[in-house]
């Protein structure tokens, strides 16, 4: 088994319904308390297992300070199926099926890297958007927050790829958030151990949980079903179907650390026309205008 | 990534301390004389207390000691397991060295000869390994680069043939002229390999927020962190220093870890005032402080790329 979450940036609000569950669960799971510190004063801080950035993305400018796609940055696994790598067709509406892929499209250069997030700009829609991207543990399958550790603390389990951690051997060197490139490890500062995402391990076998709620608190708690979860070595599983019709994609693959995590690109939206300008006769305006003034 | 004081007193005077030993039992392995079994001890001895009190202050950095003794349980996987294994396998075997050197009366046989060699294989292997903790992190780019554990490498023989030859000059009166040369030669070429370091990672390359969110055809920029204070990660992952004073201090580097020893040495030849190279040593011990802070300030750790840096 191969389990990890899909995250549809789609549809994700930025809510932090996730983590706020994430939290309340976890303290009180096997690996709680999640501390805080100075929960009420000036300057709080504590561990979570998920937090949830908030990215404008829109069409990369001719600015060259400013980094844009690099070919190089993707890894073989990481290349989109054939069918998506056509080149984009003068046709927008008949290649509509494939456009929603444009977003995490691979940049070859002289392919035109105007449509994407299903905006285009040569409709003359504003060519941005707004994405909530939640992050938790990637449950890596070459997670090497696993092999620096030098308690043995660190495990991941392999009959499901959950990463865990054991808390009674954890010292606190720090080393294996310094090797996680996701941000997914946090030390308790009360316990003065690390902390992740277990993927609600204590959830998921529970079997006096009724079968519907086995499954990890963010998951159960996000409003638009933005989250999904389940095996991704099982082909006919809802994770595996979505990632593959999708396009889901890992992050940071030019690392090496192979995410099990999918994040679902923005779909492709209906494209609304712009209301157009008419020119309107002098006359006509002070018509208008004479006819405000009279109203009044 | 934040320099953290514990660590680079650690890495900075264990390196020396380690240095100071190899140099110590090399010298007696290649000469195959022990000279003043007294002085022996005595340059083992601060060797060995350099090391330590470097080893000690590494376990400061500690959220949860009590644990810390797991440390040595995963060699086969983690290179700060690996620190730990043989900067303690060193304890026994630089004991017995000396041990077996007094009691022999001072004279190199074969058998110590074996043990010489085994605790300077063990020396270099624990500063490899120091080396190797940071080069082995992927995520910082500034450290996953091949020139990282050579210049630890590089620093800690450099800074010891120094301490060897000042413990010699305060000693036995006179500076070794081998271990000098050794150190100048070893200095300059520190001095290179660290400019080709400052080079290699000046380059833009790596990770970018792109990259990190997998939008990699768009132009994405960070509109909210998700918190209004502080976090673990942006505490231990985000610390700019500011360019200029990175620049500033990268200049105070190169005097105080290169040209000021450098001329001190060259002077203490040519003017023959000995003296001066302690003061050399002064300026090569803060200038290594300066070089292992530089090491933590310039080091960009990816999660930076969640928190608002456009790369790496």
């Amino acid at each position: 088994m191969k389990l990890g979450l899909v995250i549809d940036l789609d549809t994700c609000v930025g809510c932090h319904a996730c983590a706020t569950a994430c939290k309340q669960w976890n303290t009180s799971g096997t690996i709680g308390p999640l501390s805080d510190q100075n929960p009420y004063g000036k300057n709080p801080i504590g561990s979570w297992l998920n937090r949830i950035r908030t990215y404008e993305v829109k069409e990369p400018s001719a600015d060259p300070r400013l980094p844009s796609a690099d070919p190089r940055l993707l890894s073989a696994d990481q290349k989109l199926p054939q069918a998506h790598q056509k080149p984009p067709s003068d046709n927008q509406e008949s290649s509509c099926g494939s456009q929603q892929f444009d977003l995490y499209a691979l940049a070859t250069k002289g392919e035109s890297a105007l449509s994407f997030a299903g905006i285009n700009s040569a409709t003359g829609a504003p060519a941005s958007k707004t994405v909530h991207m939640p992050m938790s543990c990637m449950q890596c399958e070459d997670a090497d927050c696993v092999t620096v550790c030098p308690t043995g603390a660190s495990y991941k389990r392999a009959e499901d790829g959950i990463v865990l951690i054991d808390q009674d051997k954890c010292m606190g060197c720090n080393l294996c958030s310094w090797a996680c490139p996701y941000g997914a490890r946090e030390l308790d500062e009360e316990q003065g151990v690390m902390k992740k995402c277990t993927l609600c391990v204590d959830r998921i076998y529970d079997e006096k949980l009724p079968e519907s709620e086995r499954q990890p608190a963010c998951v159960l708690s996000c409003p638009t079903s933005s989250r999904v979860f389940g095996d991704f070595d099982d082909p006919s599983s809802d994770v595996s179907r979505l990632t593959i019709e999708r396009g889901g994609k890992g992050l940071m693959p030019e690392l090496g650390y192979k995410p099990t995590n999918r994040y679902l690109p923005p779909r492709e939206t209906a494209q609304v026309p712009a209301m157009a300008k008419t020119k309107q006769p002098a006359l006509s305006k002070l018509k208008k205008w004479a006819n405000r003034v009279i109203a009044r | 990534m934040k320099p953290a004081f514990s660590v680079l007193f650690f890495t900075v005077t264990s390196g020396i301390g380690y240095g100071l030993l190899m140099w110590l039992v090399a010298m007696q392995l290649i000469s195959g004389q022990v000279g003043e079994l007294q002085n022996f001890l005595m340059v083992g001895f601060i060797g060995l207390t350099l090391a330590t009190l470097g080893l000690l202050s590494s376990t400061l950095h500690l959220a949860n000691p009590k644990n810390a003794w797991r440390a040595f349980s995963r060699f086969r996987t983690s290179w700060l397991s690996r620190e730990g294994v043989f900067s303690i396998l060193y304890y026994p075997v630089i004991l017995l060295y000396a041990y077996a050197l007094y009691v022999n009366g001072g004279e190199l046989n074969p058998a110590i000869k074996i043990i010489g060699a085994v605790s300077l294989l063990i020396a270099l292997a624990t500063v490899i390994c120091t080396g190797m903790i940071y080069a082995s992190l992927k995520p910082i780019r500034q450290w996953h680069n091949p020139l990282v554990t050579p210049l630890y490498l590089l620093f800690s023989v450099t800074s010891g043939a120094l301490a060897y030859s000042i413990l010699a000059l305060a000693l036995e009166g006179s500076l070794p002229y081998f271990v000098m040369s050794a150190f100048l030669i070893l200095l300059l070429t520190s001095l290179l390999v660290k400019i080709v370091y400052l080079k290699s990672i000046g380059k833009p390359e790596g990770s970018t927020i792109g990259s990190a969110t997998g939008f990699t055809q768009a132009q994405v920029r960070l509109l909210d962190a998700g918190h209004n204070g502080d976090t673990f990660l942006s505490n231990e992952f985000v610390f700019d220093a500011g360019a200029m004073k990175l620049l500033r201090l990268r200049w105070l580097m190169i005097i105080l870890l290169f040209v000021v020893p450098l001329v001190l040495v060259v002077a203490t030849y040519m003017f023959d005032v000995a003296p001066a190279v302690y003061l050399a040593m002064i300026s090569l011990y803060l200038g290594l402080f300066v070089e292992r802070w530089l090491f933590f300030a310039e080091a960009r750790h990816v999660v930076r790329l969640y928190h608002g840096d456009q790369r790496a």
